[in-house]
C-alpha cells in the first residue's frame, strides 16, 4: 500500500450529496439540501447546494430525500485483536461497522495481550491506520493487566491516544484503588469509565436475579449490584473531581443515581445499549445463550426505565457494546456460556426504535449515536459542520429487514436480535469523504 | 396419524423427551403415575422382567457422580428388557477437552432410543437434547429439573393419600439448589396440591412465591397442618460460613425432629430424596419411624417412575417415527 493511500485525508475527488434531508443534532439541522465534501472534510452544506448550481469537477451522490446524519461515534466495543482473531479481527469489525453505519469506534482493552502500555495502543493505532473502513480507537486498561490493583501509565497512554482508561468488561471493585485512580486521573483530565457491578455481589452470577432465574435453577446477580458501584463511584467522584463515566446501564436505580448526582452538580455521563432497552430477561427463555449478556438483561419495569432515560437525555450515549464469541463460547450449557452479543450492525436500526415508538425525535436519538458520545470523547466527530470530517451516514429510517446474523460481516454471530423485524437501514457510509459502504 | 397395522400399546405420554415437569399437563401426569402404579406389581413379583423395551438401547449418561439415580434407573431399563449402558463422563472424555455437544454427537451416532442424562449446569440436558435424534430423560440438571423424582415423590404420596389435589405439602431445606425442589413445585401445584417451601431466607431462591407456593422461614408456621413434608438434602460442601453458619445451628432451627413434626397433621408423612444427612436436615428416629416415613418406599416408586418414563417415551417413538422409516 502506498504512503499517500494510507493516509486518512488522502485525495479523493470533491464529493457533492445532494437532495438530502440532512440531520445535525450540534445544530438541529434537519432540512432538504446538499453537502460538498472536500480533501475529506465537509466544505459546505445547507439548501443552496442543488444540482444546478453545482461545479462539474463533483462526483455527485443522489441521496434521494434519505437521511444524512454523522456517522455513528461507538463508544464500547470489543475487537478482539489482538489476541482472539477467531472472533473478530480489526478488519472484521471495522467491515461490520461501515455497515452498520459506524464512522467511529472505541475498543475495549480486553485484548490479549492486554491493552495496558504505550506498545499496545500503538499497535491498535497501526492497524486502524491501515483499515480505512471505520476508524477505530482504543481505551487504555485502568489497572496493569486488567487486575484491579496497579493503576497504568494513564498519561503516558494517554498521550499516545488512548481515550479513557477503563478495566472492560470487569468492575473495579477495590474502594482504594479506585480513589487513587480517579484522583491520578483527575490531573491529566482523562476519562474513567466504569462497568458498574459490585463484583462481590455479582460473584457466580449468571443472570438478572429473580423468577425466571429461579426457575431456570441459574444464580442471579441482583439489579442492586450495579447501583451499588455507581453510588460508591460517585462519591469518590467528588473526593477527586475526575471525569467518570459509568457504561451500559441496565437497571431504573441507576439512572436515579445519576439523575440525583447530576441534581448535586456532579458532571457524569453514562451509556447503554439497545438490549438494555429492546430486550428484557425473558429472551433468555430455554437457557438461549445469545441473551447471556452483561449487565444480565433485566425485566420489564428496568427495560422501561433505561428506554425513558435514553429518550430524556439521563443516558447521554447509546453505544453497541459489539462482544463477538464464537460457537465455541456460546454453545455450551448457559451458565459455562461467555457474556456479550454483537452489536455493530444493529446498532442504529435498534435505536431508531425509539424513534418510531414516537419516544424521541429523529435528531435526539442520533444525539445519543453521535454528537453525545465524540462530545465525551473529546473527538471532533459526531456533527455535520463546516471543517469537520466527513464522517457521515445515509440511511432509510423507515425501511424494514429482519435480522439474519448469519449475513453480517461480523465474524461472530452472537447476535441476541437473530430473527427480529428492524425498521432503519443504512444505505451508504463514508469516512473522510470515501465511500466504504454501500447498500 | 395413519392406522398401525399393529396397534401397539396406548401413547400416554406424546413427547419425544422428557425434560422438565414445567409445562407438562395434569393429564400427561396422571398417565405417567397411572403407568408406573401398573409396574409397582411387577417389580414385587419374583420373575420382574418385561420385554416392552427388548432390543432397545439405553446410554445413562451422567456428567455428576450418582449411585442410586443411575442404579434406579439401570434397573428400570433392564426389567424392561433394553439394553442399557452406563457411562460416567465425569471421569473421561470431558477432562480430554470434549465438550458437551461433542459427546451428544458421538454417542448419537450409536443410534441408542433413550438417553438419560444428568449433569451439574441448567440447562445442560435440554441443549444435548436438541443436538440428538434419540429421546431424552432428564436424570436431573443442575438447579433446575428432576423429574422422574417429581413422578416418583407423586406416585408415592398418591398411593399413600389416594390423592394429591387439595393436600398442603411442605418442601424444607435447601431449596435455592435443589432441582427436586423445582420440579415437586411444578409437579404438585399443577395437579392442585397447596404447596409450601420452608427454609433459612439464604436458602430460599429469589422470588420463589412467584411459582405458585407459600415460603417460609420458620419451620414450625411452616408445617402446620401438613400432610406431607418433604425433606430436602443440605448440601454440606455449601454450607459453611456461607448460606447457613454450621450444621449444628441448622439442624437446630430446620432440622425435621419429632418437636418441629409435631406442628403437622399427626397423620404426615416424611419424604426425603436421599441421600440423607442425619442430624443435618432430620433426625435419625424420625427418619426410621416406620408409621411416618416413606423414604424407603420412595426409593421402590423411584424404578417403577423410570420404567414409566423409558416405557411411555419408547411408545410415542415407536407411534411418531416407525422404525422401517429410519431416523
Amino acid at each position: 500500500m502506498s504512503r499517500k493511500a494510507r493516509s486518512p485525508k488522502g485525495p479523493v475527488r470533491p464529493a457533492a450529496f445532494l437532495d438530502a434531508r440532512i440531520l445535525d443534532p450540534a445544530t438541529g439541522r434537519d432540512e432538504k439540501g446538499g453537502l460538498l465534501v472536500i480533501d475529506g472534510v465537509i466544505a459546505d452544506v445547507g439548501p443552496h447546494i442543488v444540482e444546478s448550481t453545482l461545479a462539474p469537477a463533483y462526483e455527485r451522490i443522489d441521496c434521494a430525500g434519505f437521511c444524512l446524519a454523522p456517522g455513528l461515534v461507538d463508544m464500547r466495543t470489543q475487537l478482539r485483536e489482538p489476541g482472539e482473531e477467531h472472533k473478530e479481527t480489526i478488519a472484521s469489525a471495522t467491515a461490520a461497522a461501515a455497515a452498520g453505519g459506524i464512522t467511529s469506534m472505541v475498543c475495549l482493552p480486553n485484548t490479549d495481550p492486554v491493552i495496558d502500555d504505550v506498545a499496545a495502543v500503538e499497535f491498535i493505532a497501526r492497524r486502524a491506520r491501515e483499515n480505512r473502513l471505520s476508524k477505530v480507537y482504543c481505551y487504555g486498561a485502568l489497572t496493569r493487566g486488567l487486575g484491579g490493583s496497579e493503576l497504568v501509565e494513564l498519561g503516558l497512554l494517554a498521550e499516545s491516544g488512548a481515550l479513557g482508561f477503563t478495566d472492560g468488561v470487569r468492575a473495579l471493585g477495590d474502594s482504594r484503588v479506585m480513589q487513587r485512580a480517579l484522583s491520578y486521573a483527575s490531573h491529566f483530565g482523562v476519562l474513567v469509565i466504569q462497568h458498574p457491578e459490585e463484583p462481590a455481589l455479582a460473584a457466580g452470577g449468571v443472570m438478572n436475579a429473580g423468577l425466571l432465574a429461579t426457575r431456570l435453577g441459574l444464580a442471579g446477580i441482583p439489579r442492586a449490584a450495579e447501583v451499588m458501584l455507581i453510588e460508591r463511584d460517585l462519591h469518590l467522584v467528588a473526593m477527586t473531581g475526575a471525569r467518570y463515566h459509568a457504561a451500559h446501564l441496565s437497571t431504573a436505580a441507576a439512572v436515579d443515581a445519576i439523575r440525583a448526582a447530576r441534581a448535586r452538580g456532579l458532571k457524569v455521563t453514562c451509556d447503554t445499549a439497545p438490549p438494555y432497552f429492546a430486550l428484557t430477561e425473558d429472551a433468555i427463555g430455554d437457557y438461549r445463550t445469545f441473551a447471556r449478556l452483561s449487565p444480565p438483561l433485566r425485566g420489564e419495569e428496568d427495560r422501561a426505565a433505561i428506554a425513558a432515560a435514553v429518550a430524556d437525555g439521563t443516558i447521554d450515549a447509546v453505544a453497541s457494546d459489539h462482544a463477538p464469541h464464537d460457537q465455541d463460547s456460546k454453545r455450551v450449557p448457559f451458565a459455562q456460556a461467555d457474556s456479550g452479543g454483537i452489536g455493530l450492525e444493529t446498532l442504529l436500526a435498534l435505536s431508531l426504535g425509539l424513534y418510531h415508538e414516537g419516544r424521541m425525535s429523529l435528531l435526539d436519538a442520533l444525539r445519543r449515536l453521535t454528537l453525545a458520545p465524540a462530545d465525551i470523547l473529546h473527538l471532533p466527530q459526531g456533527r455535520i459542520a463546516k471543517a469537520a470530517p466527513a464522517d457521515l451516514v445515509l440511511f432509510d429510517p423507515d425501511r424494514a429487514w429482519r435480522v439474519d446474523a448469519d449475513k453480517f460481516l461480523s465474524k461472530s454471530k452472537n447476535s441476541p436480535f437473530d430473527g427480529h423485524e428492524l425498521k432503519g437501514a443504512v444505505l451508504r457510509t463514508v469516512v473522510d469523504g470515501r465511500t466504504v459502504f454501500e447498500a | 396419524m395413519p392406522p398401525a397395522l399393529a396397534p401397539g400399546p396406548a401413547i400416554v405420554f406424546d413427547r419425544r423427551h422428557l425434560l422438565g415437569i414445567e409445562g407438562l399437563s395434569a393429564a400427561e401426569i396422571d398417565g405417567l403415575i397411572d403407568l408406573a402404579d401398573s409396574y409397582v406389581a411387577l417389580n414385587r413379583q419374583a420373575e420382574k422382567k418385561s420385554s416392552a423395551l427388548r432390543g432397545r438401547t439405553i446410554i445413562n449418561l451422567f456428567f455428576e457422580t450418582s449411585t442410586r439415580t443411575r442404579t434406579s434407573f439401570e434397573l428400570a431399563g433392564k426389567r424392561l428388557g433394553a439394553d442399557v449402558i452406563n457411562m460416567a463422563v465425569a471421569t473421561s472424555s470431558i477432562k480430554k477437552g470434549e465438550t458437551l455437544i461433542d459427546t451428544a454427537m458421538t454417542l448419537n451416532a450409536m443410534r441408542p432410543d433413550v438417553l438419560v442424562v444428568r449433569h451439574p449446569e441448567s440447562g445442560a440436558v435440554s441443549l444435548l437434547a436438541q443436538k440428538v435424534d434419540c429421546s431424552v430423560v432428564n436424570a436431573g440438571d443442575g438447579s433446575h429439573e428432576h423429574p422422574t423424582q417429581a413422578l416418583l415423590d407423586a406416585l408415592t404420596i398418591r398411593r399413600r393419600r389416594g390423592r394429591l389435589a387439595g393436600l398442603v405439602v411442605a418442601i424444607c431445606g435447601d431449596v435455592r439448589h435443589s432441582r427436586v425442589a423445582r420440579s415437586n413445585i411444578h409437579l404438585l401445584t399443577t395437579m392442585g396440591a397447596h404447596v409450601r417451601v420452608i427454609a433459612p431466607p439464604t436458602l430460599l431462591p429469589a422470588a420463589i412465591e412467584r411459582m405458585g407456593v407459600e415460603a417460609f422461614t420458620d419451620m414450625r408456621r411452616g408445617l402446620e397442618a401438613c400432610d406431607v413434608v418433604m425433606m430436602l438434602r443440605l448440601q454440606v460442601e455449601r454450607m459453611q460460613g456461607n448460606f447457613v453458619p454450621s450444621t449444628r445451628e441448622y439442624f437446630r432451627f430446620w432440622g425435621l425432629d419429632y418437636d418441629k413434626l409435631a406442628a403437622a397433621r399427626p397423620d404426615a408423612i416424611i419424604m426425603h430424596p436421599g441421600p440423607m444427612n442425619r442430624g443435618v436436615e432430620i433426625d435419625s428416629e424420625v427418619a426410621d419411624d416406620i408409621d411416618r416415613s416413606v423414604i424407603r418406599e420412595q426409593v421402590e416408586m423411584g424404578v417403577a417412575v423410570r420404567m414409566a418414563c423409558l416405557d411411555a417415551l419408547t411408545r410415542a417413538a415407536r407411534a411418531n417415527r416407525p422404525a422401517d422409516k429410519g431416523r
